[in-house]
């Protein structure tokens, strides 16, 4: 048995959720007594994988070729095929981010597999890996097993270990170069871009305070909007408050948006769906009023009122008003 | 352009959820349906893109009687016929799931193939890219905009941290969608009268080729989180709960 993290790099740039993974592949490995190897790709990323070389690793392989110069889900997949039928791992870890989610499930397909994205957390049973993951937005766990022999396919939710454990050793670093052909590669990614200068810069707020579904319409914005003028506060929001058009992306807190930590965050109306918190969840204090006490945000939250937003908020300014 | 749309039921966003004395799934009993939000997004898209260009859009959906609900909605939106696989696909892993709905996609030789980019219940995200692999289509994820081109399509993808990318591919190609691409529209009277009509092709496994017996994962166990934080939770009136809050903030956690 055997692990391989695969890391994820654009343009010579590290995701660093590659290294939660790492460390993850690491950790494992020393509870079902296995080694670790890890890979990189693209073109030009021997620099990269020279990075690796001082972690406690078995191999670094940097899978490299023309065409896995911009990413494509074809590529990506031709590659990670051949390198996984060569070094046969056990087990084959990735960071969930957006790329993964793109190719992972394709890559475990063309190998009869299926790939249990999205995990939060392990254990091991008897020698047997049981991985964690969410279902309802986050409302309940299960406990996934993989039936039957590698190599099998996993995604690390961002957050769920921890980079700064890495343990340091030696590695040696190989090259690996897949066989693609340009005709193998269907479709033909563009330039990356953003849809405007952003106006708000919600990393640089002291104190945010977010609106979610809760909130019921556009006309109640304004009840959050005071809440957050009393608090002296930028007004963020979840993702389906933006989607609406009630407030501007710009102002959307999560995977998608943007990634907050202030010193406080206060969420009204947001169950807490993982795509939230992960843009979140690294705030030092925690504030959540929600009417459903099993919403997933107070798994995070430090302090919480269970009730009506409507209620509460105005009474909430009060108080605040009264404390000043 | 020939759309097929997959599209899945799921529990409504405000149900209370119990687990099942089973051990491995919530109670159905007392349980609303609703089309799953990544979904309807789709849909909505197919049904602009037939607006646009002409062609037809076939909803496809896979679960017990309970799914002809949330069918017959899309009907009512605008999609032109349905197929409805009746099986209960819970015991299914994604890739078991995923080779029903692409035998069933696959005798309507689509140009287009849509789904939401992840379901609200098990959230694997993945029955679309399973699909495109399966049928052998060029894909592209978490789709904000499709534009046909003379040669296929020109696609927005949304990456993290607001950054995007336009994508261009041949057809037939598969796409999974995001929510808010555009403004969910809702069926009119006429709309709902006109679903009455449409065709609805009912099928079991057994007519695709039967459901594969050989999960690769196996779901043992779900269970409500155990709390890792201990949350300070203020009872009382929306009033005595509201100043307890701020005495903490102001004493404890001493950020205002």
């Amino acid at each position: 048995m055997s692990i391989l993290a695969v890391m994820e790099q654009r343009a010579g740039e590290w995701n660093r959720m590659s290294f939660e993974t790492l460390s993850a592949a690491q950790q494992l490995a020393g509870e079902l007594g296995t080694t670790v190897s890890a890979a990189v790709i693209g073109q030009g990323v021997s620099g990269l994988a020279g990075e690796l070389a001082s972690k406690k690793l078995e191999k670094v392989y940097a899978v490299e070729h023309d065409l896995l110069k911009d990413y494509t889900p074809d590529g990506y997949t031709a590659a990670l095929r051949q390198l996984v039928e060569q070094v046969k791992p056990t087990l084959v870890l990735f960071p969930h981010t957006y790329q993964v989610r793109d190719f992972l499930p394709k890559l475990a397909t063309a190998l009869g597999k299926v790939a249990v994205s999205d995990v939060i957390a392990h254990r091991v049973n008897d020698g047997q890996l049981v991985l964690v993951r969410q279902l309802f937005q986050g409302k309940v766990n299960s406990d996934v097993r993989f039936i039957g022999e590698g190599p099998n396919f996993a995604s690390l939710q961002a957050g769920a270990y921890r980079a700064d454990q890495l343990a340091e050793g030696t590695a040696s670093v190989e090259t690996f170069a897949p066989s693609i052909a340009a005709g193998d590669i269907r479709i033909k990614p563009l330039e990356l871009f953003r849809e405007s200068q952003r106006a708000v810069d919600l990393g640089a707020a002291e104190i945010i305070v977010s609106v979610g579904r809760g909130i019921k319409e556009a006309d109640n914005i304004p009840i959050v909007q005071q809440l957050a003028d009393a608090l002296g506060a930028e007004l963020a929001a979840s993702r389906p408050i933006c989607d609406a058009g009630w407030l501007p992306m710009e102002r959307q807190v999560g995977s998608s948006g943007q990634t907050v930590a202030p010193k406080m965050y206060l969420a009204v109306g947001i169950s807490g769906a993982i795509q939230h918190l992960v843009g979140m969840k690294g705030s030092r204090t925690i504030v959540a009023i929600n009417k459903d006490a099993n919403a997933p945000i107070f798994e995070v939250a430090d302090y919480g009122i269970v009730g009506d937003l409507f209620q509460v908020v105005p009474e909430l300014i009060d108080a605040l008003k009264k404390a000043r | 352009m020939k759309i097929v749309v997959a599209i899945k039921q799921v529990p409504a966003r405000d149900s209370q959820l119990k687990i099942a004395s089973s051990g491995k799934w919530i109670e159905e009993g007392d349980i609303a349906y609703e089309i799953n939000e990544p979904d309807a997004y789709a849909l909505e898209e197919a049904l602009q893109l037939r607006e646009k260009h002409g062609g037809e859009v076939v909803a496809l959906c896979a679960a017990p009687d309970r799914a002809a609900q949330t069918i017959r909605e899309a009907l009512a939106k605008g999609a032109d016929r349905a197929i409805h696989i009746e099986e209960e696909m819970g015991a299914l892993d994604p890739l078991a799931a995923a080779k029903l709905l692409a035998a069933a996609i696959r005798t309507e030789s689509p140009d287009l193939v849509l789904t939401g980019l992840q379901s609200d219940d098990l959230g694997y995200g993945q029955t679309g890219v399973i699909l495109a692999e399966l049928l052998g289509l060029p894909h592209g994820t978490i789709i904000m905009q499709v534009e046909k081109t003379d040669t296929g399509i020109k696609v927005k993808r949304e990456l993290e941290n607001g950054w995007f990318q336009h994508v261009e591919m041949p057809l037939p190609a598969l796409l999974t969608i995001q929510s808010g691409i555009s403004k969910l529209r809702y069926a009119t009277l006429m709309g709902i009268k006109k679903a009455k009509s449409k065709e609805i092709k009912r099928l079991t496994a057994a007519d695709l080729g039967g459901a594969s017996a050989s999960p690769v994962i196996a779901l043992d166990r779900i269970y409500l989180p155990e709390r890792t934080k201990r949350t300070q939770l203020f009872e009382g009136s929306p009033k005595e709960a509201a100043a307890q809050l701020v005495e903490k903030l102001k004493f404890e956690a001493r950020v205002i």
